[in-house]
Parts: structure tokens; C-alpha cells; sequence
């Protein structure tokens, strides 16, 4: 299964973001492979719909589950419709740690 | 003659000058006042009594579920982030689309085609005889209400004289509503705040190539500063509206200081002579 973290930079070691729509960088990681990407978030400047941009972006790359701080009012109708659950994560770690949260089950669901 | 009240501030008093300026010209002449503040039109605060609505409309996307292939392309052109295409749906945002008709052009199986939604509503009033109002509403919860600017303006146009009050500030609304026009009249008060935003919404103004003119509303006396900033960007003030408890007691009831205090309709219309000379100087 794919899950997103938004991330401040690229790669797992990188700092989880906590805005979903303006998260600079999405990395996605496949849990039974272990493999890693991350894919730019060209919107994250846009002057609105960032967050239905990107949930369009978890779309695509297929993430099944999505960890971030909070996502706003159209990126939670569009994920929910979209059936990708959120996980919420706030403790200002990498994105490796926040997988490993994750992983142990420590994370709250909020979507 | 088309001519526009505006102000770089909120609460001037720009409704003000504009339904006495329309309602002592309306004693000699047709007058069309056009409330162009499509957020929170005032004007028929003024002027009570019935009026006649025409929706304003735009068009939205509507998606055939039966030609779409789901292949993205509307939403991906889609710089709004007003589309997202899901495996099985396409999932569309009115609030945050633009109108723009893009994403029809773009499907390549004719899957769009575009469909009206409400975006608000003209309503038009006859309080006088000589006095048609248009008051352009926009919805609650609308983001651009640029369109119901257009129709209110649209439908004015024809009409020999026309008053438009603008919204305050000087961001769009305002430019679409000063677009066009003949002659700006710019309602300040003597205040630090009221000059700095004078001198914004002179400059707009200036830079649209309308002629522009000056009222001071709650005038003390004390205005030096502002009348200098006139007087540098050649701007007439023809009309100080004082600070008296006479004008405030007419306007807190929402009366008209033109029709219910001696003098104020003969000086209105002054002012009304004074804005149509300058437009023909300027001409």
C-alpha cells in the first residue's frame, strides 16, 4: 500500500509539513517495497484550490493513506471522495518517523 | 455622461454624495443610479419600496458521466484546482471555479458542456419619477462579483445620465466600476487615514484616464493637507458636506440632506453642474 507524507523536502529524512495544500514536497513510500519518491507540489503557491490540486495529486500516485498536519474544507471532500484516508501527525519529526508512527499504530485518523 | 463616486475608503459617506446627487438631479431631469458595491448594496436604504429582480447568472462546467473517460485533462488545465478527476468521478468545486469555459475547450470527448448557475441578481426600484435605481446583489458565499458589476452597468447603458457608486477601495470592483466612465468623483473626509487612501484611488483613477474631481464629507474646517494634495494633482474639491449635527440627525435616520435640509438640494445640484462642466473640459 502507498502512503503520502508532505514533507518541507525531498526524501525521508526530510521534515513532515503540516499544511497538506501548500506542502511543499509529497513523498510516497510503498510499504511492501520500502521504496520511496517524491513529487514536487508545483501548487503549493497557487492562489486557491491547492488543497483539490493536491489531493488530485494523491490521486495519481495512487496513495491509499495521506499524513500531514490538517487538510482544509475541498481537500477533505475531495480525499474522502477519493477514499484516502488521513492520518494526522504533529509531533515535528521526518518523514521516516512519522511512517514509523504510523506503522505502530500512534497516529489519530482524522479523515 | 456616465459619472462614478468613489473613494479609497470604507464609510466616507460615497453612498451619500451619491443618492443626494442623484435625487436633486432627479427634480429636473431623468437620473439612472446604479449601485455597483454588489457586496453590500446600500443605495435602496435611501429609496424604499418594491423593486423588480433579473437573476445575473454564470456558466460552470457539467460533466457527462457517459462520454467521460476520466483521462485528467480538465483538471490538470484547471489552474483553480476547481476539478478533480477520480477513478471512477469527476469531483467539481463551484466556488472556486472562474468561468472560464477552459476545461470544455480541453476534454477531448466532448464530455463538458457548460451549464448557468446562479451568481447573483439585479433589482431595479422607480422611487422617483425621474429616478430608476439598479442595485446589483451579489450572493453570499460568491468570490468575484465582477459579472454582476457588468450587468448592473449593462443594464444602465443607454440611459442619458448615470451615477454609478462604486465599492470603497481600490481593488477590482472598483476598476471595473470606474472602467468606462466619464467623470470620478472622489468622497474623502479630513483624516490621515482619509487622505492616504484618497491618494490611492487618485492615482487609479488617474491612471484610467478618468477626470477627477473631490468631495470632503465631515468637513471641520482643518483640511490644509488634503486640500494641498488637491491643489498639487489638480484636483477641484466643489463640495464640502460640513460635520453638524443637523446632517448627521438626517442621515442617522436614513434620510437625504438634498430633499429634508433647506439648501442641500440646490447645492447638490451645483455640484452636479460643476462634475458634467469638468467632464466637458476634459473631454
Amino acid at each position: 500500500m502507498k502512503i503520502c507524507v508532505t514533507a518541507k523536502e525531498s526524501g525521508i529524512d526530510a521534515q513532515v509539513e503540516e499544511r497538506f495544500g501548500r506542502a511543499p514536497y509529497f513523498v510516497f513510500i510503498d510499504e511492501e517495497t520500502g521504496d520511496a519518491a517524491t513529487v514536487l507540489n508545483t501548487g503549493a503557491g497557487g492562489a486557491g484550490g491547492v488543497g483539490i490540486k493536491s489531493a488530485q495529486i494523491m490521486v495519481d500516485n495512487g496513495a491509499k493513506v495521506v499524513i500531514t498536519g490538517q487538510v482544509g474544507g475541498n481537500a477533505n471532500s475531495a480525499l474522502s471522495a477519493a477514499g484516502i484516508a488521513v492520518y494526522t501527525y504533529r509531533a515535528g519529526g521526518s518523514v521516516k518517523d512519522a511512517v514509523a508512527a504510523y506503522q505502530a499504530g500512534t497516529l489519530q485518523r482524522i479523515l | 455622461m456616465q459619472i462614478v463616486i468613489a473613494s479609497g475608503k470604507g464609510g466616507t459617506g460615497k453612498s451619500t454624495v451619491a443618492a443626494n446627487l442623484a435625487w436633486s438631479r432627479a427634480q429636473e431631469a431623468p437620473v439612472t443610479l446604479v449601485d455597483c458595491d454588489v457586496e453590500e448594496p446600500n443605495l435602496h436604504l435611501f429609496f424604499p419600496g418594491g423593486h423588480t429582480d433579473t437573476p445575473v447568472t454564470r456558466l460552470v462546467p457539467a460533466f457527462d458521466s457517459e462520454r467521460c473517460t476520466r483521462c485528467g485533462d480538465c483538471g490538470r488545465f484547471c489552474r483553480f484546482g476547481a476539478i478533480a478527476v477520480l477513478k471512477d468521478r469527476v469531483l467539481f468545486f463551484p466556488e472556486i471555479c472562474h468561468s472560464c469555459g477552459g476545461c470544455a475547450l480541453v476534454c477531448p470527448n466532448a464530455a463538458i458542456t457548460e451549464r448557468p448557475i446562479s451568481l447573483g441578481r439585479i433589482e431595479e426600484r422607480h422611487p422617483l419619477p425621474e429616478l430608476r435605481l439598479i442595485s446589483g446583489v451579489m450572493n453570499e458565499g460568491e468570490a468575484v462579483g465582477i459579472p454582476v458589476i457588468q450587468a448592473a452597468k449593462e443594464a444602465a447603458a443607454g440611459d442619458a445620465a448615470i451615477i454609478l457608486d462604486s465599492s470603497p477601495g481600490t481593488a477590482c470592483p472598483v476598476i471595473e466600476t470606474v472602467k468606462g466612465s466619464d467623470v470620478c468623483v472622489l468622497v474623502t473626509e479630513a483624516t490621515p487615514f482619509g487622505l492616504h487612501d484618497l491618494k490611492l484611488a487618485a492615482e487609479v483613477v488617474s491612471s484610467l484616464g478618468v477626470p477627477a474631481c473631490v468631495v470632503i464629507n465631515r468637513s471641520c474646517g482643518d483640511e490644509d493637507e488634503t486640500e494641498a494634495f488637491c491643489r498639487e494633482q489638480g484636483l477641484p474639491v466643489f463640495l464640502r458636506i460640513p460635520f453638524s449635527r443637523e446632517i448627521a440627525a438626517v442621515q442617522n435616520r436614513g434620510g437625504l440632506i438634498s430633499r429634508d435640509l433647506p439648501d442641500w438640494q440646490a447645492a447638490f445640484a451645483g455640484l452636479y453642474e460643476q462634475v458634467i462642466a469638468l467632464a466637458e473640459v476634459q473631454r
